[in-house]
This record gives structure tokens, C-alpha cells and sequence, in this order.
């Protein structure tokens, strides 16, 4: 008995040091145990939460693993079919000027069905968010060969690994788009460590501060993992992306206006 | 305010029509015979005056993708193209559907399949009617006959869509889109300023979450909604059907033809009168809902039916459902491009008098 008068005495308000973000559903999340989905999703719902712009949000939800995306935010919700998210944001957010407008989109989904739409709507600088979570595979579907894909990587799709010379190369979205006048703030984060969790919630409060300003499309790149569909626990799944994804997709900002020079402004 | 009396082409109609309607929303993608729709709105540059939004999209795909997004938040919004420009948009067309959302598009039909020809056609009528995209849905399909029905079935439209939250297809033609008449324009409308319930606008505290989806896991949920749908089609169906009759009170043939096809139908009545068999016209406005009913009626009366299309014979097919066996019903078109002249429909007419 006194044990539980304890726990009692310990679950007091003023006892609160962490709590589910208001802006997060009572939902349980359908990911694997260890994928980056559900980390991000929180970050976004806390940093939605925090810049008070819970009214003022529109997410375009991708097809992929984070198709459900709007069952565990509870903000206003449109689902794109594959590919085409940064299209109906384009329409949304001319249409909606004052509302703050984010994609969440995966590799197969921005880089390779919705190449089009990604770089265009990069290309003419629309001002809204893009979350892109890059694992180099598509997971939904059961492990296929994305476009994000390492050389030599296996997926049900690559069973004998990417050969580059029939299956191209990995493409490097994040980079092509830091390269279109229209983006202004382009990253790449991760999510795999307590420090990369605080990078990339830094990173995406930044993404929504600049949004404010209408000066062109942010985008954020989170490397992420799926032990699932990678074959791995989620411990060897961080440590071969830290090894593997991280020297092809290496971790930073591409593109800052705060970082910027002068001339290049 | 009055109406106002221009000429224009079709194409220019719908545009103009468009900013007149309070439209919050155009994404197009140049393609032809319809390209003038854009170029005039972009020309206009309503943003200066209603705030319509106007933009060239990258593509068909994302042009109606774009007007996706418009729509759930709840906006009047639209697209046009022609024929393989359409036929990439069905994808968005179909999730527009499954979504229950508003919007219009119009197709300015050229003839087919592939890229086909420049030329005016009628071989869209199974796309439009039929689905053309995957899954069971269907649009409200308006098929105009002139350039003033370009300019009025643009309100139409989108007082239909919004009435069902349903896509709303204008089913036009090359002829009609680059011909150019006279046609009474609505005055100005303001843009609508009412946020209908269910749009993604941003959640308030004072309601849940609104979520714009296609997507249902449960097959249980899933039949239900496609049963919800075939009721909001039943209901279409039973409220919205509209046609045109020309002389047929007293015909002893029926020609069934819509769009320009009408048009030269209605001539053939006059010349085949002229000689002495009693002629007459349906023309359905609405091709979804089809106008079954009257054209059943009209069997117990005529000793044959001739569904003139420019394609090799589609609307014949509801022409036929329609008449359930009751008298003999032909189809007679041309293709490629090529807009059958009054007298081949009436020669075609009398070779299956004397011939039926």
C-alpha cells in the first residue's frame, strides 16, 4: 500500500517532466519498433504545438508507411495520392496564403514517383514545408528498391544488391533541390540519437520560423532507417546507417540564409 | 448588373465565365484545342481583380493534383485540357472522387486514341461517363452545344459539384471550344467567403480535425462508403437529367446526338422533313445522368433510333439500355477528326428506313 500511496504522490502535476504533446492523437502509432516515423511525427506535433499554429496547419499526408499520418496529428489532413503532395500544397497554400503548409513524404514517394512535383514546386519557391524521410527503401509495400537506395544494398526488389550499371544510381534529392533558387532552407537530419532528435526539432522550427517569411519552399531531409524491411534489429539498423547511409547522405545544412554570405543573398 | 454581349470562343467563354463565377482556382497545363483557356486567364490576371488564382502546372498530373488540394479546402476550383491530357488526370480525377470533393474540368475532346488528331471528336464519352478512372464512381457530365453553354455550364458546374460534392465534367470538343459566337456573359460574382464544414482549413478548437481521404483499410467501411456513393448517384440520377427536344412530338425517327453532333443533327431534322419523314432530336445536356427515361418513352413511339456521335459508337450503348429492345437503335459517326455533315445523318437515316 504505501508503494502505490508513493506512485500516487509521484504523479503529481507538478511532478510533469514529459507528457504527449497536445497536438498528438491518442492513437497508437502502427510503426516497427525502432523506425524513425514516430520520433519525426512528434517532433512535428510538439513543434506545432509550441509555435501555437495547431488552427493555422494543413499537412498533405504521403502514401507509404506514413499514409496515416493524419490518424496520430489531430490538424486538418489531406492524403495525396503517390507522389503528389507537394501539388495539392502548391494549390493550398496560394489558395490559403496565411496558413502554414507542410508535405511528409518518403523516398519513393518524393524521389522517384513525385520527382516532378518536388522539383517543380521547389523550382517556383512555394512557401511550404517539405519533411522528406529518406530509408532507401519503400517499406509499406514490403522492402522494394527505392530511388535512395545505397549501391549494392539489397532489397526484394535488388535481392543480389543495387547494381548502379542497370538500376542507376542513388539519387540525391536534397541536393538537386538546395540547388533551385526557389528553396531557402534545405537539410539533412537524423533521428537515431537523443542529440539528433534536438538537431532535427531545431531543425524543423527553424523550417516553420522561415515559413513565415513566404521567401520559398524549406526543406527538411531526415535519414532514417527500417530495421523491418533492412532485415536488422534497431540497433544494428542506426549503427550500419551511421556506417553506410550517413557518407552518401551526409548529415547538415545545405542551405541557410543565416549561414549565407552576403553575395550569395 | 446586366448581362453583357461579347463574342468570343468557347475556350474564351469558359475562361471568362470562370472569373465571373467567383472560381477561386484555375491549374491547367497548355495543350491543344484548348490552350486559349489558360492563355486568356493568364492574359486576365483576375488576381488583380477577384483574387482567382491562376497557374501553369508542370504537368496534367499535377495541374489536377492542384486542384485537389483547392478543393478540400473547400475552394471553387478547376482545370481543363484535351483528351490525353485528360487522361492523365484521371488519377487525380478518381481520388477527387473518392474524396467526395467539388471541382470542374473540362475536356475540349480531340480525336483519339494516343495523340490521335487536333481535330474535334466525340471518343472521350466512355472516359467521362463511365469513370475513366479506377474504382466505382462517376462525375456529373454537362455537354454543351454552343459557345453560350461553354460560358453557363462553367456555373452550372460548380453549383452541381458543391450541391453533391462531386467532380462535375464539361464535356466539350474542339468544334465548340475554337468556334466563335455570340454569348451572353453573367455579371461578376463575388467569391464565395463560406468555409463548408468539412475543409481543411486549419483545425479550430471549437471542432474535430477535418481529414480529406480516399483511403479505407476496412472492407466493411469501405462498401459502406461505396454504397453511400451509388445513393448520391441514384440521386443524381433522379434529380438532374437534362436534355432538349427538337420536333419530336410527332417523329417517327429518333436522332439522339449531343454536343456539335447535335448541332448537325438538328439540321438533318429539317432536311429530312423537308422530304417527308418526320424527324426528330433528343439532345442530353446531362450525359451523366443519362436522360433513359425520356428516350424509353420515345420508344413506344418512333420506329427507330440513330445515336450520331463523332466516335465509332459509345452514347449508342446507353442509347440501347435505354430503349431495352423496344425499337432498333443504329449509330452512325465519323472519326479521325471529321464532323459528319446533315446530309450523310440523313442519308444514313433513309438507308435504314428502307433497309430496317
Amino acid at each position: 500500500m504505501a508503494e502505490v500511496t508513493g506512485i500516487k504522490e509521484i504523479i503529481k502535476p507538478e511532478n510533469l517532466v514529459y507528457k504527449r504533446t497536445g497536438v498528438m492523437t491518442d492513437e497508437t502509432l502502427h510503426y516497427c519498433p525502432g523506425c524513425g516515423h514516430g520520433t519525426v511525427h512528434r517532433i512535428l506535433a510538439e513543434i506545432i504545438d509550441e509555435e501555437g499554429l495547431q488552427s493555422e496547419t494543413i499537412g498533405i499526408t504521403p502514401v507509404g508507411c506514413s499514409v496515416f499520418l493524419y490518424h496520430y496529428l489531430d490538424i486538418d489532413c489531406q492524403e495525396a495520392a503517390h507522389g503528389r503532395a507537394p501539388a495539392l500544397a502548391t494549390a493550398i497554400k496560394r489558395l490559403l496564403p496565411d496558413k502554414f503548409v507542410f508535405t511528409y513524404q518518403g523516398d519513393g514517394d518524393l524521389a522517384a514517383i513525385g520527382t516532378s512535383e518536388t522539383i517543380h514546386a521547389c523550382n517556383r519557391g512555394e512557401n511550404f514545408l517539405i519533411i522528406f524521410i529518406n530509408n532507401g527503401i519503400y517499406g509499406m509495400t514490403g522492402g522494394q528498391m527505392a530511388p535512395t537506395t545505397l549501391p549494392g544494398m539489397k532489397s526484394s526488389t535488388s535481392p543480389f544488391g543495387r547494381d548502379v550499371k542497370t538500376m542507376g544510381n542513388p539519387l540525391k534529392m536534397t541536393d538537386i533541390v538546395a540547388t533551385l533558387p526557389g528553396t531557402y532552407y534545405v537539410t539533412r537530419q537524423s533521428v537515431h540519437t537523443p542529440a539528433n532528435v534536438r538537431k532535427t526539432k531545431k531543425a524543423i522550427r527553424k523550417a516553420v520560423q522561415y515559413q513565415k517569411l513566404n521567401k520559398g519552399t524549406c526543406f527538411v531531409e531526415v535519414v532514417s532507417n527500417c530495421p523491418s524491411n533492412w532485415k536488422m534489429t534497431p540497433v544494428q539498423a542506426n549503427k550500419w546507417m551511421e556506417e553506410n547511409m550517413f557518407p552518401f547522405y551526409p548529415l547538415g545544412d545545405l542551405k541557410d540564409p543565416e549561414k549565407q554570405t552576403a553575395e550569395q543573398k | 448588373m446586366e448581362k453583357e454581349l461579347r463574342l468570343m470562343k468557347g475556350n474564351e467563354a469558359v475562361a471568362e465565365a470562370a472569373i465571373r463565377a467567383g472560381a477561386d482556382g484555375y491549374f491547367g497545363y497548355p495543350i491543344t484545342p484548348q490552350s486559349e483557356i489558360l492563355e486568356y486567364l493568364m492574359g486576365a490576371n483576375p488576381m488583380e481583380t477577384t483574387g482567382m488564382i491562376v497557374l501553369q502546372a508542370e504537368s496534367e498530373v499535377a495541374a489536377i493534383n492542384m486542384v485537389y488540394g483547392g478543393a478540400g479546402c473547400g475552394k471553387k476550383v478547376m482545370t481543363t485540357s484535351s483528351s490525353p491530357g485528360i487522361s492523365l488526370k484521371q488519377e487525380g480525377i478518381t481520388y477527387i472522387a473518392g474524396s467526395e470533393l467539388p471541382c470542374l474540368i473540362v475536356n475540349v475532346v480531340r480525336g483519339g486514341p494516343g495523340l490521335g488528331t487536333i481535330q474535334p471528336a466525340q471518343s472521350d464519352y466512355f472516359q467521362a461517363v463511365k469513370g475513366g478512372g479506377h474504382g466505382d464512381y462517376h462525375l456529373i457530365v454537362l455537354a454543351p452545344a454552343s459557345v453560350q453553354e461553354m460560358a453557363d455550364f462553367v456555373d452550372l458546374g460548380f453549383e452541381l459539384a458543391f450541391k453533391y460534392r462531386n467532380p462535375v465534367m464539361m464535356l466539350s470538343d474542339g468544334a465548340i471550344g475554337q468556334m466563335m459566337e455570340k454569348v451572353w456573359l453573367s455579371p461578376q460574382k463575388e467569391r464565395s467567403k463560406t468555409v463548408p464544414e468539412w475543409a481543411t482549413t486549419g483545425k479550430p478548437p471549437t471542432r474535430e480535425r477535418n481529414i480529406i481521404t480516399s483511403l479505407e483499410l476496412n472492407p466493411d467501411n469501405q462498401e459502406k462508403f461505396n454504397q453511400k456513393l451509388v445513393e448520391k448517384y441514384n440521386r443524381i440520377r433522379e434529380n438532374e437529367v437534362r436534355f432538349e427536344e427538337f420536333q419530336c412530338s410527332d417523329a417517327d425517327y429518333l436522332l439522339v446526338a449531343y454536343g456539335t453532333s447535335a448541332r448537325i443533327c438538328q439540321k438533318s431534322v429539317q432536311l429530312a422533313r423537308a422530304e417527308g419523314l418526320k424527324a426528330g432530336l433528343l439532345r442530353p445536356i446531362t450525359l451523366f445522368p443519362f436522360p433513359s427515361k425520356r428516350i424509353r418513352e420515345i420508344a413506344d413511339k418512333v420506329s427507330l433510333m440513330v445515336s450520331v456521335e463523332m466516335s465509332a459508337g459509345q452514347m449508342v450503348e446507353d442509347v440501347l439500355l435505354s430503349v431495352n429492345g423496344k425499337v432498333p437503335v443504329y449509330h452512325f459517326g465519323r472519326m479521325g477528326g471529321i464532323i459528319p455533315t446533315p446530309d450523310e445523318v440523313v442519308a444514313f437515316l433513309k438507308s435504314k428506313i428502307i433497309g430496317g
